[in-house]
């Protein structure tokens, strides 16, 4: 034991950390802490730029509250925007006119919530879409993932909510698709309807109830996932790329102080800044222009936030006349058919992992990511979720592609039906040719040389291109992954073989038929002795 | 899994125990030659890059404060004034790009100084399993056997059973008293403020309109008698937006002869005038646009269209139903009058819309 009085002369930085010290261990914590590797690679970055952007979130949206007013109590608007003069609104509308156009700053501040939001989830699903390509929510992060998962849908439903706080005609028309939605819900959707606006549609009780759970539930489950998602990146550490030195019991990396500090630190720096200048030079929902929310009126072409986009293309996408009525019951299959694809899409997505587990029948922990081309039944999956996603998103557009590209919207949407069943298909075959050509390919170079470019003139006038043997760290990096073989449908004890296990045996050879074994030593001297020969 | 062979794969010094004949973990397998020797950089080699490297970052911080000084000074200097926007615009604009300029100023050099001037050589330290070693498991184990021991929660059958059915039953009062967030739908949404002889009227002018002014070809946007008057005061306003999302009617004249109207409803029209719901059949929204020449009413939001001509029937998109015509004719001054309300709920489906 040190007295403590030795560390008190050192001035005040010294002071300060034994202060700290003696009374939270700060001591303790960096020294466990602050040398910690961690893995480098950009793509990391992505859900670092979702943490971020939800901070961004949290200090625009707090400026916002403290002059927003949640009613929607009417009132005559007497503001400084002219052509609204005189009109009558919801205090709701009128106050974020009012951050708009009176509060030096808010509409910098609006701006920026706005673009921020859009960068939280488009941050949060690319996020998602490395860690599902490279394999990182196998065992032990597969409740990481379904935490990550929850997030992505938290910022959506955050992104819901406070897109129809202005209370302005776009919001409110959104609100009704919604108000729609719900009302087909069966046997119970009018009533949920009634609930959740307060009676009829719009009511005068809905903005505030949003803004109930946009400033407060919302982020407040965000943030406990957050700290959920980051504490278990603690326990797993990072994963890292395959490569020569990156293995399942070592990670590999820059350590934490000072070159994560800095780059991390400086990092949220970058984002803030970004979104600042996206804020500062590009006007998004500019609420002014579109008018209180009336339910006669509506404008062409209007879109909703871009990750809202996929469920409205669904919506559009369904075909005509897909209402039964069975008995005095209605059941609107053409409003619950998107809704149920919706959801069962975000459920696949959600438990993915352990559907792959149970496939692969793999209960090793994994550590050292995958390169996508290395799991080509995976990435095929993958592949074939992005553009089943991607059409109906695009689906959300149907209106706006007839009338730049001049065609028919009916054609448009028949167009887009049909992609919506067949592009995933194409995309799955083609991303799995192509993951074991790349394998092929890697194979070949670890084999055979890279192309050198040199062309070489032999004695007996034969042209050849002079491959180069490839340095030890590139080959470990192309030969560095299991070769998986399918599960065999094995008798159990009492000599039956179950329906789950053939179930399992088959989804197995489905996921690992098709695969292309590393190169190893005794092929790469076999393939040099037969390069020689030929020369 | 009974039925799955488990076999044991030495791996990294740890054994791993898990089923199912997969990873094929050859024995001829390329060694892994160790983490990549360090690159040298160029301000490794030489104090000339060094300094310079030093001298950007320290520039880069210079230029944060720069940009948050501007800031400041924009935020004051650039006056708003009332009804100019463009002054609005020049202060939020100078004073976002002050505040952007100093935060990328910061992460721009914080990156730069970690990239070129602290150690950029990987190391590695070593990663354990994430399960508890098998002691640690025992002692955990232990932990429980005792909780549970003096607890007595695994033998005291009548106090775990009970408590089960206090935990199942505490939630519940916590959804019902969620009960007063709406009244019962009801009939809310069977009737419209449409009642026998109100008059049409122009949304959102509310003044009435003569079938003699209905030109063919010609759209109006129709509010019942008496909604506007609902708008123009605070007490009503919502009972006015409520109504309105319910009672919104296109109003259309087109040649008689194209109409092809049902025997039942030959006498809900007036001089080919019909007036149809403008609320979709499918989610809700407006129905707002009529293309003139094929008589097609289009929903903007999720594009169902309905034959003006034919009933209003689907033609395209996702809606299911026809809208809902109003029965209309004229009153002795001419101006046109609903005969009654909708003879079906307006408005997309619910469960008991038939009932």
């Amino acid at each position: 034991m040190t007295t403590p009085n030795n560390t008190q002369k050192g001035g005040f930085l010294a002071g300060t950390a034994n202060y700290l010290d003696e009374r939270v261990g700060v001591a303790g914590i960096l020294k466990n802490f602050g040398r910690k590797v961690f893995p480098d690679h950009w793509s990391f970055m992505l859900g670092e730029v979702a943490l971020y952007s939800f901070l961004v979130l949290l200090l625009s949206g707090t400026f916002l509250t403290f002059f927003y007013q949640p009613a929607m109590t009417p009132m005559v608007y007497d503001g400084i925007f002219g052509p609204l003069k005189g009109a009558r609104m919801s205090v709701a509308y009128a106050s974020t006119i009012d951050i708009s156009f009176e509060v030096r700053g808010g509409l910098l501040m609006r701006q920026v919530h706005h673009w921020a939001a859009l960068l939280f989830v488009a941050a949060a699903g690319l996020h998602m879409l490395r860690v599902f390509f490279t394999g990182a929510f196998r065992k032990p992060r597969e409740i990481n993932w379904v935490v990550g998962f929850a997030l992505f849908v938290l910022g959506m439903a955050g992104g819901f909510t406070g897109y129809s706080l202005p209370d302005d005609l776009l919001s409110g028309n959104g609100l009704r698709i919604i108000d729609g939605m719900i009302k087909g819900v069966p046997v119970i959707g009018s009533w949920i309807s009634s609930l959740l606006f307060g009676g009829e549609f719009p009511g005068d009780a809905i903005v505030a109830r949003l803004y109930g759970l946009h400033i407060m539930l919302i982020p407040a489950l965000i943030l406990v996932f957050i700290v959920i998602h980051l504490f278990m990146v603690i326990i797993h550490k990072h994963t890292h790329y395959s490569g020569a030195g990156k293995r399942d019991d070592n990670v590999v990396g820059y350590p934490l102080a000072p070159v994560y500090v800095a780059k991390a630190g400086g990092f949220f720096f970058i984002v803030f800044g970004v979104i600042m200048l996206a804020a500062a030079t590009f006007t998004i929902n500019p609420v002014w222009n579109f008018g209180p929310y009336d339910p006669s009126p509506v404008s062409a072409g209007t879109q909703p936030d871009w990750y809202i986009g996929f469920l409205d293309g669904a919506l559009r996408l369904t075909p005509s006349h897909l209402e039964f009525v069975i008995g005095d019951f209605t059941l609107p299959m053409n409003v619950l058919l998107p809704m149920v694809v919706g959801v069962l899409f975000l459920a696949v997505v959600a438990i993915y992992p352990f559907i792959e587990a149970w496939v692969t029948g793999d209960k090793r922990e994994h550590h050292v990511l995958d390169r996508p081309r290395n799991a080509p039944t995976r990435t095929a999956i993958g592949a074939a979720g992005v553009v089943f996603y991607a059409v109906l998103w695009a689906g959300g557009s149907t209106d706006l592609i007839a009338t730049n590209f001049k065609m028919s919207l009916n054609q448009v949407l028949t167009a887009m039906q049909i992609s919506l069943i067949l592009l995933p298909v194409v995309a799955y075959l083609v991303t799995k040719r192509l993951c074991l050509s790349l394998q092929r390919k890697d194979r070949e170079i670890v084999l055979h040389g890279r192309e050198s470019g040199r062309i070489v003139r032999l004695p007996h006038g034969e042209f050849i291109e002079v491959h180069e043997e490839v340095d030890e760290y590139t080959r470990y990096k192309l030969v560095d992954f299991v070769n998986y073989e399918p599960i065999m449908a094995r008798p159990n004890a009492r000599g039956k073989i179950t329906i789950r296990g053939r179930v399992r045996a088959s989804m197995s050879r489905w996921f690992f038929e098709d695969r292309v074994a590393p190169a190893t030593p005794a092929e790469l001297t076999a393939a040099k002795k037969h390069g020689n020969e030929l020369h | 899994m009974s039925d799955q062979k488990s076999k044991l794969v030495k791996h990294d010094e740890v054994e791993h125990i898990y089923d199912g004949g997969l990873a094929n973990v050859a024995a001829d397998k390329f060694a892994d030659p160790g983490i990549e020797p360090h690159r040298v950089r160029m301000t490794d080699k030489s104090k000339g890059h060094e300094k310079s490297a030093a001298r950007q970052v320290a520039a880069l911080f210079l230029i944060s404060i720069a940009g948050s000084v501007f800031s400041i000074w924009a935020f004051f200097g650039f006056k708003v004034y009332d009804y100019d926007l463009n002054s609005i615009k020049n202060n939020s604009m100078f004073l976002g790009l002050g505040i952007a300029l100093g935060m990328l100023g910061i992460g721009i050099g914080a990156v730069h100084w970690a990239k070129t001037l602290m150690p950029d050589a990987e190391v590695s330290e070593p990663r354990h399993q994430t399960r508890g070693s098998d002691e640690t498991r025992a002692a955990a184990i232990e932990v429980i056997r005792l909780a549970n021991d003096e607890s007595g929660f695994s033998r005291r059958k009548l106090i775990r059973r009970s408590l089960y059915g206090a935990l199942a039953l505490f939630p519940i009062p916590g959804l019902v008293i969620f009960r007063d967030l709406g009244p019962n739908p009801a009939d809310s949404l069977r009737h419209t403020m449409w009642t026998p002889g109100a008059r049409l009227m122009r949304d959102p002018s509310g003044t009435p309109i003569k079938a003699s002014d209905v030109q063919v070809g010609s759209v109006f946007h129709v509010i019942p008698e008496g909604l506007a008057e609902l708008g123009q005061e605070n007490e009503t306003y919502h009972h006015m937006l409520e109504e309105k999302a319910k009672a919104a009617v296109l109003l259309v004249r087109v040649d008689p002869a194209e109409l092809k109207e049902s025997e039942d409803r030959k006498d809900w029209s007036y001089q080919g005038i019909v007036a149809y719901s403008k609320i979709c059949t499918h989610v809700g929204c407006p129905v707002a646009l009529y293309e003139q020449h094929t008589h097609h009413l289009l929903c903007p939001c999720h594009q169902s269209t309905f034959d003006l001509t034919d009933a209003c029937k689907v033609v395209f998109g996702p809606a299911s139903r026809p809208l809902p015509q109003l029965p209309i004719t004229v009153d002795k001054d001419g101006y046109l009058i609903a005969k009654s309300d909708f003879n079906e709920p307006v408005g997309p489906s619910f469960w008991d819309r038939k009932a």
